[in-house]
């Protein structure tokens, strides 16, 4: 058992590496110089050779590597180049705001997919299965702008109860928090319901047509009981583990929902860090988010080893 | 999705006819038909558009949907109809583009990997931090080293979408160089390339057909978004996602600036998604659990 969790997290060493060089080497092998990139449009010479030479931009790739990786693992990711602050601190500013949205999403994708996939799943062919997979497939495919701006028009047009752009914060108003959440959680969420719920559908009709299912039936088990805790359990590993890599998915859809409630987020700093060639937040950004990804995985995988002694390999 | 229901019709060996394997899976047909439509009206986009996409009217802006205009206009007074007609184009090449792209190199790396035990480890870890970057922001990113154009879009989008393509060859060749006939072919002295060819890839290409679909489906999806960020395609390209992007300023006072062309974008990747599910069920219905 200490063993696998031993080996687990040593696994998923090899993948932030990865992501570390991926990062590093992003602007390094741009098309064209990237101290003229980050400098803008109207830098002299002099402005780029400084902005060189303050990156370490001028020295052998392995050593800005070397040098760059430290950093990294001391802390520092660096500072904004066009706010001249550490890019940690401006990460740290607008994380409420993205965690917010990503958890309600989540459990308002949860809350409404399982069921729906547990349902479809048991009435496989029925008009119920197909009418959910229809939906699905729909909201699936549906742009996230456009739920969302109907959303805003609808409530604009008739009911006039809740914000329609930006975000207050849980500590300045819990209440005022809940309200600004509802329409960006529906709109991200009935994508990712969409994800979930195929998913959920898709590995319950395979558990249902196992023999251990025919045996709790045969002996006389009620239906709840035997589609909950024999097949929804044991259906459990591929959905949470959908979940944990839907995730990236997730997070792509944050910026975007972002944009169009005006949520001040991840999202609004990775885009006015882009439109500004802010490379040094752009970069701490994708580290942080790609950081989150693995170990929201890694822990998904142990959790899964301690409760089902089979997945120890 | 109606796999579950009929499991038996894709034994691997029957070959019934196109048509009425169609007639057996009446949503992926209908997703096919309205895939078409789109398809050849923005094919057909400069003949059939009443207006030039790009032809400014100073007096006729934001003019609701009507016998002039029958999306209506933007707030320079273009025609959102014409504008939706040609960013089908746009959507369409780069949908395309990407699937092409991202399923070609994703076969390349993934046979190396699946066949040359020695790059397979190197090569993983490398997809494996690539998926951990969320495909968005690792194409947002890639957008910002360069001046936007479509063809930095195509890039953008189709790096995030090679490790999924790798990852589903990998698997399909580590299965089937394990086969019986792999060994015979060995022992009879088939040389490399030929057992490649003849006799591992011809197992890539139904998983292969499904992917690209679901992938062109994501990438015009993801392209709009890029867009309506304001890190994709060039503003002055009317794509669905410049259009809406512009449209978003006035959804207040004129809807139909981002409606239209929203709808067609969600048309375009439904048949697309529909048509893939199809093509799943009818290629391989064991694929629906891996996916």
């Amino acid at each position: 058992m200490g063993s696998y969790i031993a080996r687990r997290i040593l696994a998923t060493l090899p993948v932030l590496g990865v992501v570390a060089v991926i990062v590093f080497l992003l602007l390094r092998l741009s098309p064209g110089d990237p101290a003229a990139i980050i400098a803008g449009d109207h830098a002299t010479a002099d402005d780029i050779a400084q902005i060189r030479r303050e990156l370490g931009l001028d020295r052998p790739l392995l050593e800005q590597f070397i040098l760059w990786l430290g950093q990294l693992l001391s802390g520092d990711f660096g500072n904004s180049i066009y706010l001249d602050r550490p890019v940690l601190g401006l990460i740290a500013e607008r994380v409420e705001p993205t965690l917010a949205l990503s958890l309600t999403t989540m459990a308002f994708a949860i809350l409404l997919a399982i069921p729906a996939g547990v349902v479809a799943a048991w009435r496989a062919g029925s008009w119920v299965d197909q009418a959910f997979m229809a939906l699905s497939v729909l909201a699936f495919s549906v742009p996230v702008f456009l739920i969302g701006y109907g959303l805003v028009m609808g409530l604009s047009l008739g009911l006039d109860i809740l914000p329609v752009q930006g975000f207050v914060s849980l500590w300045d108003d819990p209440l005022g928090f809940a309200a600004h959440l509802v329409l960006p959680t529906v709109a991200l969420g009935l994508v990712y319901t969409a994800l979930l719920a195929r998913i959920t559908r898709a590995t319950m009709l395979e558990t249902l047509n196992e023999d251990f299912i025919r045996t709790a039936r045969a002996k006389g088990l009620a239906e709840p009981r035997v589609l909950i805790l024999h097949a929804l359990k044991n259906a459990s590993v591929p959905i949470v583990t959908t979940i944990g890599t839907g995730i990236a998915l997730l997070i792509g859809g944050v910026v975007v929902t972002e944009s169009v409630f005006a949520i001040p987020g991840i999202g609004r700093l990775t885009i006015d860090a882009v439109l500004q060639r802010d490379y040094p937040v752009i970069q701490g950004v994708i580290l942080v988010i790609a950081g989150i990804y693995v170990f929201v995985n890694l822990a998904i995988d142990l959790t899964y080893s301690l409760l089902d002694p089979r997945i120890r390999y | 999705m109606s796999a579950t229901t009929l499991p038996a019709v894709a034994a691997p060996r029957s070959r019934p006819g196109l048509l009425r394997r169609f007639r057996r899976y009446p949503l992926p047909s209908i997703g096919a038909i309205l895939l078409l439509a789109l398809v050849v009206s923005a094919l057909a986009a400069p003949w059939i558009a009443p207006h030039d996409p790009f032809e400014m009217n100073v007096v006729d802006r934001l003019v609701p949907p009507g016998a002039d205009y029958t999306f209506g206009t933007d707030a320079y007074g273009r025609d959102i109809f014409s504008r939706t007609l040609h960013g089908g184009r746009v959507s369409l090449f780069i949908g395309v583009s990407v699937a092409i792209a991202s399923t070609a190199i994703g076969l390349l790396i993934g046979v190396v990997a699946g066949y040359f035990r020695m790059a397979d480890a190197i090569l993983m870890r490398v997809m494996d931090g690539l998926m951990a970057i969320p495909g968005i922001l690792l194409a947002i990113a890639l957008m910002s080293l360069t001046r936007a154009s479509i063809w930095v879009v195509i890039v953008a989008i189709t790096i995030p979408e090679v490790p999924r393509v790798v990852r589903l060859v990998r698997a399909v060749v580590l299965t089937v160089r394990e086969q019986v006939y792999i060994e015979a072919a060995t022992a009879i002295g088939t040389r490399f390339p030929r057992l490649m060819w003849r006799h591992i890839l011809p197992n890539t290409v139904a998983p292969l057909i499904v992917q690209a679909t679901y992938i062109a489906a994501s990438a015009v999806l993801v392209e709009s978004y890029l867009s309506f960020l304001g890190v994709g395609t060039p503003p002055e390209v009317p794509s669905w996602g410049n259009i809406i992007a512009e449209g978003r300023l006035y959804v207040q006072i004129a809807f139909w600036n981002i409606l239209f062309p929203s709808i067609f974008l969600a048309l375009m990747v439904l048949s697309i998604n529909v048509l893939g599910d199809g093509l799943r069920d009818m290629l391989d219905p064991r694929l629906a659990r891996r996916l």
